[in-house]
């Protein structure tokens, strides 16, 4: 298109634009609002703070905003709770892009894990991909320097025939992502269970560190400062993302594709990513943030600009004013809706006064990153949005941003929550001999959810920029954060949607104790929460009971353990018709290392170590792997929480590993200690003969998922310091046996070579998805 | 006086960082160099470090080829300036032929990070003189195109004249030709490999230290 046309057909679009002016003369005018994802007590409400009806670009900006993605407007009733988590440590907590926890020596650490669900199952390559983007972006905006991304992943059963497709491109999707990021992929899940089948979890993590004194602030303030977005071009993709896609389920979908995109050329509510431009992106922020050119910024993620301009003006309690068609646009016959909501990728929002503008165009050049000066901060109170001159959006900003619909919606007790807690696992036969415990040992760890992960981890670079001192398969991502004083991060995930499924307020204090119990192992102390709330649809009260109880529990467990939430994000909508996923709190743990080579890994390598058991053991099986892959059962009761002796197990695993008493650790949770004692032979190398404490049942020794418990190995020499200090603080401990030979045997039972382990541990993931080692 | 080993970033390198560790780690100066720079401003090697210079966009390496800096890396080489390019650096050096062959697509189509031994062919080399012949290290790979190509000839000619730097000893990730990890140019002083000696500096973070023999050998054969 000439120049001239491009001009003609920009200026017949103005023509053709739904003014506030228009508004007010067409009181009637029919809005597409149900289309959008809008009630009509909420489209009643946009006239109530507009004293008219909204224009077409603020109705779109209502819809979104409004949107349960955005607005977590039934959630927040029950999130408030966790505002009486706390930490003096806090430098920023829920409300911001990212929580940000000081760490000492002038550095904080920020983190936050989100999730792209919907994106991931229409499009699993794209929606994962710019799901590592959008939370990435998060941790830039606090001022940080993203260090390093965990990826929990849930998927339908293994075989099932979608399954591949789903797994396949999400996980290429994030290893394109994040490996032309440059950032290393330390730690995750990848789980399947049949209940994901329609509705995938893709959740990210990210970590980044700053200076303290660096944090940015996401608001406007300051009239007569400038507002720049910086980054990639604005398309017509992502549209209605957060509407369309992640708040409604798979079956019920708006009509934002249709009415928003336009045309039977349809374009998916899907973004599509570009990691060089985030790279550059994060590289051109870091700078302006060191050379301190800045006053505000925010990313663009869900509700795109729309999102980004609301907030900073809400909470800059300023006014602001955006000229529209300054915005570069991949397509110039974008309408001001479409550019208002578009979920391109790789866009942040800076506010910079008008003094730096200059130094900032020029470093965002010399990066190769466009940038525009696009509006400014103005003491009205109003966001003012005009294209071409003529004013499409006129709104108090905290109506989009802090005041949206709130509900308190019902909630019911799932009436078939009684029979599974009754149909237990006691009456499941149960292997009794040598030989069938051989066999549910090998089959268990051949199993997909407990087998080798490499298939996926391969994928992901773990080595970039040099700080990764442990990722996955250990127990949990481990950075050093600053070489010159070694203090370093550890970071773990982990939930489980069968405990939750049998009792949310249980299953979620259980995903906590192990995301702690994961931290504490590698000899960090814990010291801040995030989460991804995964649940069907919140107009499910039976989908709410379970969210209001997973709620109830993370507050409850995480005043007793004495740690933050710092944020966190909810996904509802993870229903395929009326059938909802298990109910998924995803738990992530940030804990500190005073000096990271001091880690403890896994694997078992020291010949000669004694190997304790921590924690007590009770025949637990209800939820357990055990009994979901020899049996297909869930059901009865998930193992009990004791978040007091959790602390307890966290403090002297710490202490053991910061004195250098300990040479491995693993704690125990999915599969029991024959698992845990399976992952540390084959990672270090060494095998173990082992006694089972007598007068146990070998089955529940072996099995059991009683919660607070790890294995650790022990040098000959430390093994008195270590269990005396279990002793005075009152830990419970058995010696169970030593590190030894090539084989797992367990006495008066079986033997079993480690290559026999090897074969059927890492043969699974390969035989289903394909492209082995080459 | 130390040692200055330049280490060039590229919009999108991203081993930039480590490049500048190991540098330090065997005891000379980093020194940094941009992209769109026509100055070397001195230094006594240069590094091309991995990444994806410029998103891969075309090809790897293809765009970085062009970049001002790489003139003058191209003309210093064929100098005489020990070059060092690793991963994506070998690709660039590949594209500006400064080195024979071509890395494509590895053959399991999947971007491989893998902890890898490798043999080290020859010494004989501005940048491997510091191991033992046919000493064999252990070094991560981490790329999706790694698979090391080249013309039958071509292949007859760098192993007639012992210009197979590395080889994969124990299993091939990519299904490069011959099991190649790295090559050598006629001079012996510009060396490109896809595996990354620059994370196998520190035992904390990497696999080994054995990459640090590297960036070492390079301080004797120059300086």
């Amino acid at each position: 298109m000439s120049d001239a046309a491009q001009s003609d057909a920009a200026q017949s679009d103005a023509a053709a634009v739904d003014t506030v002016e228009l508004a007010g003369k067409t009181p009637d005018e029919h809005q597409p609002y149900e289309e959008l994802g809008l009630r009509p007590d909420e489209y009643e409400r946009i006239h109530t703070v507009l004293g008219r009806r909204p224009t077409a670009a603020e109705l779109a900006m209502y819809s979104v905003m409004w949107s349960e993605h955005c607005s977590y407007k039934s959630s927040k009733v029950h999130l408030r709770q966790f505002a009486g988590t706390r930490t003096d440590r806090l430098l920023a907590g829920i409300g911001a892009n990212a929580g940000v926890v000081d760490v000492g020596a002038g550095l904080a650490v920020t983190f936050k894990v989100e999730s792209h669900n919907h994106p991931s199952f229409v499009e699993p390559y794209q929606g994962a991909a710019t799901g590592v983007g959008g939370i990435v972006r998060d941790i830039l905006a606090m001022g940080a320097r993203p260090l390093a991304v965990l990826d929990p992943l849930r998927f339908g059963a293994a075989d099932a025939p979608d399954t591949r497709r789903v797994l396949s491109g999400v996980v290429a999707g994030i290893g394109g992502y994040g490996n032309c990021l440059g950032l290393p992929n330390i730690g995750g899940e990848v789980v399947f269970d049949p209940s994901y089948a329609g509705n995938p979890l893709v959740n990210a993590l990210c970590v980044g560190a700053l200076p303290a004194d660096r944090l940015q602030q996401a608001a406007a303030t300051g009239p007569g400062n400038l507002v720049v977005l910086v980054g990639a071009k604005t398309g017509r993709d992502g549209i209605g993302g957060v509407s369309v896609l992640a708040s409604a389920t798979f079956d019920t979908g708006g009509g934002w594709a249709g009415s928003m995109a336009g045309g039977p050329a349809k374009r998916p509510s899907v973004q599509v990513g570009d990691p060089f431009t985030e790279k550059v992106l994060i590289e051109c922020c870091l700078e302006l943030f060191a050379r301190d050119l800045v006053v505000g910024v925010q990313d663009l993620g869900g509700a795109g600009l729309t999102c980004a301009i609301s907030e900073t003006a809400a909470a800059g309690r300023a006014g602001m004013r955006v000229s529209l068609e300054r915005v570069p646009l991949r397509e110039a016959s974008m309408e001001p809706p479409q550019v208002l909501v578009s979920e391109s990728q790789e866009r942040m929002l800076l506010i910079v006064a008008p003094p730096a503008v200059d130094e900032v165009l020029a470093v965002c050049r010399r990066w190769g990153a466009l940038a525009t000066v696009i509006g400014d901060v103005t003491d009205s109170g109003r966001l003012v949005v005009t294209w071409h001159g003529e004013t499409v959006v006129d709104v108090p900003p905290a109506s989009l941003a802090d005041e949206g619909p709130v509900y308190e919606r019902p909630i019911r007790r799932p009436a078939d929550l009684d029979a599974l807690a009754a149909a237990g696992p006691g009456s499941l036969p149960r292997p009794a001999t040598g030989i069938e415990l051989r066999e549910t040992l090998v089959r268990m760890a051949a199993s997909p959810n407990l087998c080798d992960r490499s298939w996926v981890t391969e994928q992901y670079d773990r080595y970039v920029r040099g700080d990764v001192v442990l990722a996955w398969p250990e127990n949990a991502g481990v950075l050093r954060i600053d070489e010159g004083t070694e203090r370093g991060v550890a970071l773990s995930v982990d939930g489980n949607g069968r405990y939750c499924r049998l009792d949310p307020y249980t299953g979620t204090q259980l995903a906590l104790a192990e995301a702690c119990r994961n931290v504490a192992v590698t000899g960090a102390v814990p010291l801040a929460v995030t989460n991804c709330l995964n649940f069907g649809s919140p107009e499910d009260p039976e989908v709410m009971w379970q969210f209001a109880e997973a709620c109830r529990g993370l507050a409850d467990g995480c005043r007793e353990l004495g740690l933050p939430v710092t944020g966190g994000n909810v996904s509802f909508y993870n229903s395929t018709g009326a059938v909802a996923i298990h109910p998924t709190p995803v738990v992530g743990v940030l804990g500190l290392f005073d000096d990271v080579t001091r880690r403890t890994p896994l694997g078992f390598s020291e010949e000669g170590d004694t190997i304790l058991l921590l924690g007590v053991t009770r025949d637990e099986f209800g939820g357990s792997e055990w009994a979901w892959v020899t049996h297909g059962h869930l059901g009865g009761r998930p193992p009990q929480v004791d978040l007091r002796a959790e602390r307890l197990l966290a403090e002297v695993l710490v202490a053991g590993s910061r004195d250098g008493m300990v040479d491995a650790a693993h704690d125990l949770s999915d599969g029991g200690l024959a698992q845990a004692l399976v992952e540390a032979c084959l990672r270090g190398g060494a095998g173990a003969r082992i006694v089972l404490p007598a007068g146990a049942d070998p089955f529940v020794a072996l099995f059991s998922e009683s919660a607070g418990r790890a294995v650790v190995a022990v040098p000959r020499s430390e093994e008195l310091r270590f269990t005396e200090m279990c002793d005075a603080r009152g830990l419970p401990m058995t010696r169970i046996g030593v590190v030894d030979g090539d084989s797992l045997d367990v006495q008066d039972a079986f033997s079993i070579s480690l290559a026999e382990l090897e074969q059927a541990w890492n043969a699974t993931l390969p035989r289903l998805f394909g492209g082995g080692p080459v | 006086m130390s040692a200055r080993i330049g280490v060039v970033t590229f919009p999108g390198s991203l081993d930039d960082v480590d490049a500048h560790r190991a540098v330090r780690i065997a005891g000379a100066e980093p020194v940094a160099l941009w992209h769109g720079d026509h100055d070397l401003r001195g230094v006594d090697a240069v590094i091309l470090p991995g990444g994806f210079s410029y998103g891969d966009h075309l090809r790897a390496g293809a765009i970085a080829r062009f970049s001002p800096v790489m003139r003058e890396v191209v003309d210093a080489a064929r100098r005489g300036l020990p070059v060092l390019g690793i991963c994506n650096g070998f690709q660039v050096l590949c594209e500006a032929h400064l080195l024979p062959g071509a890395l494509t697509r590895n053959a399991g189509l999947h971007f491989v990070c893998r902890d890898m031994w490798l043999r080290v062919e020859t010494v004989r080399t501005a940048w491997t003189s510091g191991y033992e012949p046919g000493q064999e290290i252990l070094v991560p790979v981490k790329h999706g195109e790694g698979r090391y190509v080249a013309a039958a000839g071509t292949l007859a000619e760098l192993e007639a004249e012992e210009r197979v730097v590395f080889r994969y000893a124990r299993g091939n990730p990519n299904g490069s030709f011959h099991d190649i990890a790295g090559v050598c140019d006629a001079s012996r002083r510009v060396v490109g490999l896809m595996p990354h000696p620059e994370h196998a500096v520190d035992g904390l973070t990497g696999p080994s230290v054995d990459g640090v023999a590297l960036f070492l050998s390079v301080l004797t054969a120059h300086v």
